[in-house]
């Protein structure tokens, strides 16, 4: 075997070329990554919003808690159903909620307007929604027209203190909390009273109930016993589930555009490395006429200029490794197609996804540098010598 | 001209290598072409729509309706000289997997001030007449694969149970904001369906004069303030602009993604073009010897850089410029009127040309400032 300080020192010698295509792969697979943590964070926050605990009852047919509707004698059956589970104040933790959509104008350009979710809960929602913990302020208090803020809202809404006052609905209701859901897609939700909400929006109906199950492994015969149920027309499902289908549309697009994008672009950047090697080799031709004549198999520089081009591919891996970390965290925002309303999300690159661009690096570089290590590998003594 | 001989050569000695450079330039462009047009088909969208069309919504939000006794109201107000309304319905088909628009309008109205939706007379006729007609975008035929006269059902997500329309009428959009897979039917059936009458989801007010139309929003709003349902006024092209800004900073990201993906590939490929310039040290000296002059050989080394890159761009413009047509993307209609715009192609050309300055550059001076003497010891 040739040793490997042969190719690394063969690198070194020729900086700026080396530094070019490790500089193109590092951006390919900083793009590969970033558009990745993208299409991750998306996922995630909505995927947190659910609990694999609770159950989302929906009106049959409707595919999301706007197109959805239910009466109180609803909200009364399911409160007395065995599947539920029961509170310490020995009441059902039964959330019936409104959930509606209003435009807010954002703070850095008021002219820019984002759908909002407003979502009217019962005042059990913060024992069945275990994730959600008020960080800041007073729970609003049953009977006024109080809010609480999710803290993904507070930065990029103004009105949002506590204390201050948002209109919406035709009314004005105080800010008395902020409260944060370990990241899910209710941080970008105003939550008030939904007894309070009722007359102000849609009248006397709610959109969706959200339980808490007595036994999280019952859900299939609780969806059962509820859907079977003559007195009403509802769809139960999985609280994680639901939430992870309203992600589905959106998260698709974006990794698919990522799959794309970076397709394209690897092979881009895989013919410029097989372009580069073959010019290294093309230029070290006599170089390598003197290996072969040491008596190193051409097996032997097939493997070294492998070893090569991987090593060059291998730095670009962790360079775009290294622009791609900043992105972690960076809060963005975008429309739920699905159900309409404005989501923050940030940024997640995970371990994972950083082995996965380093691995996808080195497979562009073994893949540009096998052909000309080939030909590197075939050299006739002579000729190469002369 | 005689030198053309010279580059062709040059190009030609390494085959696949000049094949491989062509084609990373050509899809670096292509990508370019392709995200760039993202950014400006949405904000295009901005650009769409009629001038004289407004459109009237419940200040609360999108999915609050509005009385219909507004309607009366506004068409009596002075400069307006059309209304219609509509309503979302939210219907889903077959699996529900493919989105598509669909909703009820006062068909003849609503027909009377979109004449940007062109289908044949006998159609329209067919449609006016029918109650549980509906027309369709013409790319709906190819989605799902209906046909003319045919009917097809539809689960209401919103308004519950199967609705069944038949398709009378086929028409295609010459303005890309309305859409050429929506599918739309009569509110009467629709009133009729739910049992609730007079209700609409939005207004549509036609004007005598786009320079009113700030006025007009205006004056419409305000006589509604005070009323159980106030309303939110603003041209038609304002409407499409609040759906594009909705995207939020996805078009940024784009746009961002369009630069690196650039930068990257013309990385790599000004590299490989510089080595294999490199190579031929030798043989500029000979040139240099046999009596090239020195300005000669930088142009014939930038014309061969300048024609890898040019081709490469041709290759990836055009491509792009051609290709979605062809296939007629809209992704997945989200972006409705998607087309790659001169302006798109103009600079796709200049990166191109900076390309060909940045790879072609370096070994051009080289070439005309290199020793001979030096060079052809080198040789030796």
């Amino acid at each position: 075997m040739i040793p490997i300080v042969y190719n690394v020192r063969s690198v070194v010698q020729r900086p700026v070329s080396t530094a070019l295509t490790a500089l193109g792969v590092g951006l390919v697979v900083a793009v590969f990554i970033g558009m990745l943590a993208l299409a991750n964070g998306f996922r995630a926050a909505l995927a947190k919003t659910g609990s694999d605990r609770n159950v989302v009852v929906l009106r049959k047919g409707a595919d999301s808690e706007l197109s959805s509707g239910l009466g109180r004698d609803v909200v009364s059956i399911i409160a007395a159903s065995p599947h539920v589970a029961i509170g310490a104040d020995n009441r059902p933790l039964v959330s019936p909620e409104v959930y509606v959509l209003i435009p807010l104008a954002k703070s850095f350009d008021t002219s820019q307007v984002a759908n909002v979710v407003v979502r009217g809960v019962s005042d059990q929602v913060w024992t069945v929604r275990s994730n959600v913990t008020v960080t800041e302020g007073q729970r609003p208090a049953s009977g006024r027209a109080e809010v609480c803020v999710g803290s993904r809202l507070v930065q990029r809404f103004p009105h949002t203190g506590i204390g201050q006052t948002l209109h919406f609905g035709g009314r004005d209701w105080t800010v008395t909390c902020h409260f944060s859901a370990a990241g899910s897609a209710f941080e970008s939700e105003i939550w008030g009273e939904n007894e309070q909400f009722m007359p102000v929006f849609r009248g006397e109906v709610f959109q969706s109930i959200t339980f808490r199950l007595k036994d999280p492994a019952a859900f299939d015969d609780a969806q059962r016993a509820l859907q079977d149920d003559k007195r009403m027309t509802v769809d139960a499902h999985r609280e994680s589930a639901f939430y992870a289908q309203q992600s589905q549309l959106l998260g698709n697009i974006l990794s698919f555009l990522a799959v794309v994008i970076t397709g394209i672009m690897a092979v881009g950047a895989v013919f410029g490395a097989i372009n580069t090697m073959y010019a290294a080799i093309a230029s070290r031709a006599p170089e390598i006429g003197v290996l072969l004549t040491l008596g190193f198999r051409p097996t032997s520089v097939l493997v070294s200029f492998l070893a090569e081009s991987a090593i060059i591919a291998a730095i670009g891996g962790i360079l775009g490794c290294l622009f791609a970390l900043p992105l972690n965290g960076i809060v963005t925002s975008t429309t739920n197609w699905s159900s309409f309303s404005e989501i923050a999300f940030s940024f997640r690159v995970t371990p994972q996804l950083l082995v996965a661009g380093l691995i996808f690096a080195v497979v562009m570089g073994v893949l540009g540098g096998f052909f000309p290590a080939l030909r590197a590998a075939r050299l006739q003594v002579v000729q190469a010598l002369r | 001209m005689k030198y053309l001989r010279l580059v062709v050569a040059n190009l030609g000695r390494h085959k696949l290598r000049t094949i491989l450079t062509i084609l990373s330039v050509a899809l670096a462009l292509f990508l370019f072409a392709s995200l760039r047009s993202v950014t400006t088909t949405l904000a295009a969208t901005a650009q769409f729509g009629g001038a004289r069309r407004l459109v009237t919504l419940n200040a609360t939000g999108l999915v609050f309706p509005l009385p219909l006794a507004y309607g009366n109201r506004i068409k009596a107000m002075p400069h307006v000289t059309g209304l219609s309304w509509a309503n979302w319905f939210g219907g889903k088909y077959g699996d529900g997997k493919r989105f598509f628009a669909n909703f009820a309008v006062d068909a003849e109205s609503y027909l009377a001030m979109y004449p940007e939706i062109v289908m044949p007379e006998d159609q329209r006729q067919a449609f006016l007449k029918d109650r549980t007609g509906a027309i369709i975008g013409r790319r709906l035929l190819t989605q799902f694969g209906w046909k003319l006269g045919q009917n097809v059902t539809l689960q209401g997500t919103i308004f519950p149970g199967d609705w069944t329309f038949t398709i009378d009428g086929v028409y295609t959009p010459t303005d890309p904001a309305i859409g050429d897979d929506v599918l739309i039917f009569h509110h009467d059936y629709f009133d009729e369906r739910i049992g609730r009458a007079g209700i609409a989801g939005w207004y549509i007010v036609e004007i005598d004069d786009p320079a009113r139309a700030p006025a007009i929003a205006k004056s419409i709003d305000d006589m509604f303030r005070n009323s159980s349902s106030p309303t939110k006024t603003g041209t038609e092209r304002e409407f499409q602009a609040s759906f594009a800004t909705m995207w939020g900073n996805v078009s940024f990201l784009m746009s961002t993604i369009g630069l690196a993906v650039v930068f990257a590939i013309l990385l790599v490929t000004a590299n490989a073009m510089m080595m294999s310039a490199r190579e031929r040290t030798g043989e500029i000296a000979v040139l240099k010897t046999v009596g090239f002059s020195d300005r000669l050989l930088f142009a014939l080394v930038m014309v061969e850089a300048g024609a890898l890159a040019l081709t490469g761009a041709v290759l990836g413009l055009g491509g792009a410029k051609l290709l979605y047509p062809a296939i007629s993307f809209n992704g997945a209609g989200f972006l409705p009127g998607f087309t790659v715009t001169t302006s798109t192609l103009i600079l796709g050309v200049l990166v191109a040309v900076g390309l060909m300055l940045a790879s072609g550059l370096v070994p051009a001076l080289r070439a005309a400032r290199l020793p001979v003497v030096q060079a052809l010891r080198h040789v030796e």
